[in-house]
């Protein structure tokens, strides 16, 4: 491999990590602070990236503004969808044993899925690249690399920037930590846990709605989607270590390296790099690198 | 705030449930502004429970809780710590995530009367030993150090009524004398407060009213020091 090759896949494994942690960040919270194992995160995924494809006609005609719009306006619909799922579903799960959130929210995938088939149909459909970002960046006379994937590795740093600050530096970090760590003391402090809660998963699914979204034209969209980032982000979290945030950046930067390399060096036993790191390292360490509170 | 009631704080009848066990059978309490009323009674008596279905926690609940006249019978807990109340639990509630600094302005917010004098500095300089500590998370505390803490982020959420419930458990004698100290001085600045311990003499010497409950009842109930001279409070507390 020559560097120029190294750098490129070292840029797409930066790239597949990060998106892989926007999504698996929600589902470590919502597990680490309401305790609820939500087999439909992958689902937010695919609506996310499905919404990216079936929105874009409907900006275009009405806003303009191409493929911005529809990341604006699917990131506003996508707070709203989680907030009123959190009301309308996830709340009664609170107080629930995991066998009846892992029910639930299974049930809640084979609903995302057949509304998927009656809306949008079963077929993989391309989303475009925004015209700006488009070209191209020369790394060598052959290689070059594509503007849009360093824009999507960029908005990510930027997006993780910004959910570490509000995490550690503000009040609403402060108390989502708090929550996580006693429930009953936080509400007898004034806080309506009940109001952060919601707040904490419509937060949790617009990350894996907009995660969804700006991968939809680097990966199309298809059926099934979501599930397959649904397993690999319950891996994430495992590694990380279940319910921190710090863990699930770390080890969805190591499987986005894990998985690239992995299929780069040895293309055979690309499908099991992933679980293999796994193992090892809850062989080294049971409860993940990095285990919360 | 503005209302007619003179008591903070009117409990009548309260009733409550962990499952089916009737574990509160009727109690009456009344807390005046800036008074002090110490809750006395055996381990299992329903001291603890009294205070969590006051503070709206103990869900499986009958009888009418008021504070500042204002009905909160049915209240969340989040509302009756909003209406001015403050909880300082047993086993003292610190976030152990939480760093020292983050504990204590997580919840800082203006009392009900707009009133703000607790502040972060002035909290820190009523317990020192805190300052040392502010980078440290909760759970590398002394329970010296946490109980000062669950204090002091009590009191810089303004509150018109503060509740200990067993504050000094498990600490040493001279850090005992210190928490005595500073309950005393929230005794002075006109904050109410409702205080549960062990030790019941000191109980009663920094009270001005007494409740001693049996099991899930009232059995006494008057000024402190009535309270202190009934022949029936030993054998009520079993000392």
């Amino acid at each position: 491999m020559d560097l120029t090759t190294f750098l490129i896949q070292c840029l797409n494994a930066l790239q597949y990590g990060l998106l892989l942690f926007l999504v698996a960040s929600g589902l470590t919270l919502i597990f680490g602070i309401m305790g609820v194992i939500n087999l439909a995160h992958g689902s937010f995924y695919m609506i996310g990236a499905y919404m990216a494809y079936a929105l874009a006609p409907a900006i275009e005609s009405s806003l303009g503004g191409g493929f911005f719009s529809v990341l604006l306006v699917g990131l506003v619909l996508s707070v709203v969808i989680g907030y009123v799922l959190e009301w309308a579903f996830y709340s009664y799960l609170y107080d629930r044993d995991h066998l009846q959130q892992v029910l639930m929210t299974y049930g809640l995938i084979l609903v995302f899925e057949e509304l998927r088939s009656l809306l949008v149909g079963d077929d993989v459909y391309g989303v475009q690249i925004p015209e700006i970002l488009a070209g191209s960046v020369p790394l060598s006379e052959v290689m070059t690399y594509p503007v849009y994937r360093l824009f999507v590795s960029a908005l990510c740093i930027a997006l993780v920037a910004g959910m570490f600050y509000v995490f550690a530096r503000t009040r609403l970090g402060m108390m989502i930590r708090a929550g996580a760590s006693n429930r009953e003391m936080v509400q007898s402090l004034g806080i309506d846990i009940n109001f952060l809660y919601r707040v904490v998963f419509a937060a949790g699914f617009a990350l894996a709605a907009f995660a969804g979204m700006v991968a939809a034209p680097v990966s199309s969209v298809y059926p099934g989607m979501g599930n397959e980032v649904l397993i690999i982000c319950f891996v994430v979290v495992v590694i990380g270590g279940i319910g921190s945030i710090q863990g699930a950046l770390v080890a969805a930067l190591l499987i986005g390296f894990v998985d690239t390399f992995g299929k780069v060096i040895v293309p055979d036993a690309a499908g099991v790099m992933v679980y293999l790191a796994m193992a090892v390292i809850l062989l080294w360490k049971p409860d993940g690198l990095f285990k919360a509170g | 705030m503005a209302t007619q009631s003179e008591y903070l704080l009117e409990a009548e009848g309260i009733h409550a449930w962990y499952g089916s066990s009737h574990v509160l059978h009727g109690i009456d309490l009344r807390i005046a502004r800036g008074q002090t009323v110490g809750l006395l009674g055996r381990n299992g008596m329903g001291k603890s429970t009294l205070i969590r279905t006051l503070l709206g926690h103990v869900t499986q609940r009958d009888g009418h809780i008021a504070f500042f006249g204002r009905d909160c019978s049915r209240s969340k807990p989040h509302q009756v710590a909003r209406m001015g109340v403050a909880y300082v639990p047993e086993g003292r509630g610190v976030f152990p995530n939480l760093t020292v600094r983050e504990n204590l302005l997580m919840s800082a917010r203006p009392g009900t009367d707009g009133r703000a004098d607790w502040t972060y500095e002035r909290v820190l300089d009523r317990f020192p030993r805190l300052t040392e500590r502010l980078t440290n998370l909760g759970n590398q505390l002394s329970g010296g150090e946490q109980q000062m803490l669950s204090i002091g982020r009590a009191l810089m959420t303004h509150p018109d009524l503060i509740i200990l419930d067993e504050a000094t458990e498990g600490l040493a004698p001279l850090i005992v004398t210190e928490i005595w100290n500073v309950i005393a001085d929230i005794r002075e600045s006109g904050i109410a407060t409702l205080i549960v311990d062990r030790d019941f003499r000191r109980v009663l010497a920094h009270s001005d009213h007494a409740l001693v409950l049996q099991k899930g009842l009232s059995e006494l109930a008057g000024p402190a020091a009535d309270v202190a001279n009934d022949p029936s409070l030993t054998g009520l507390l079993g000392v």
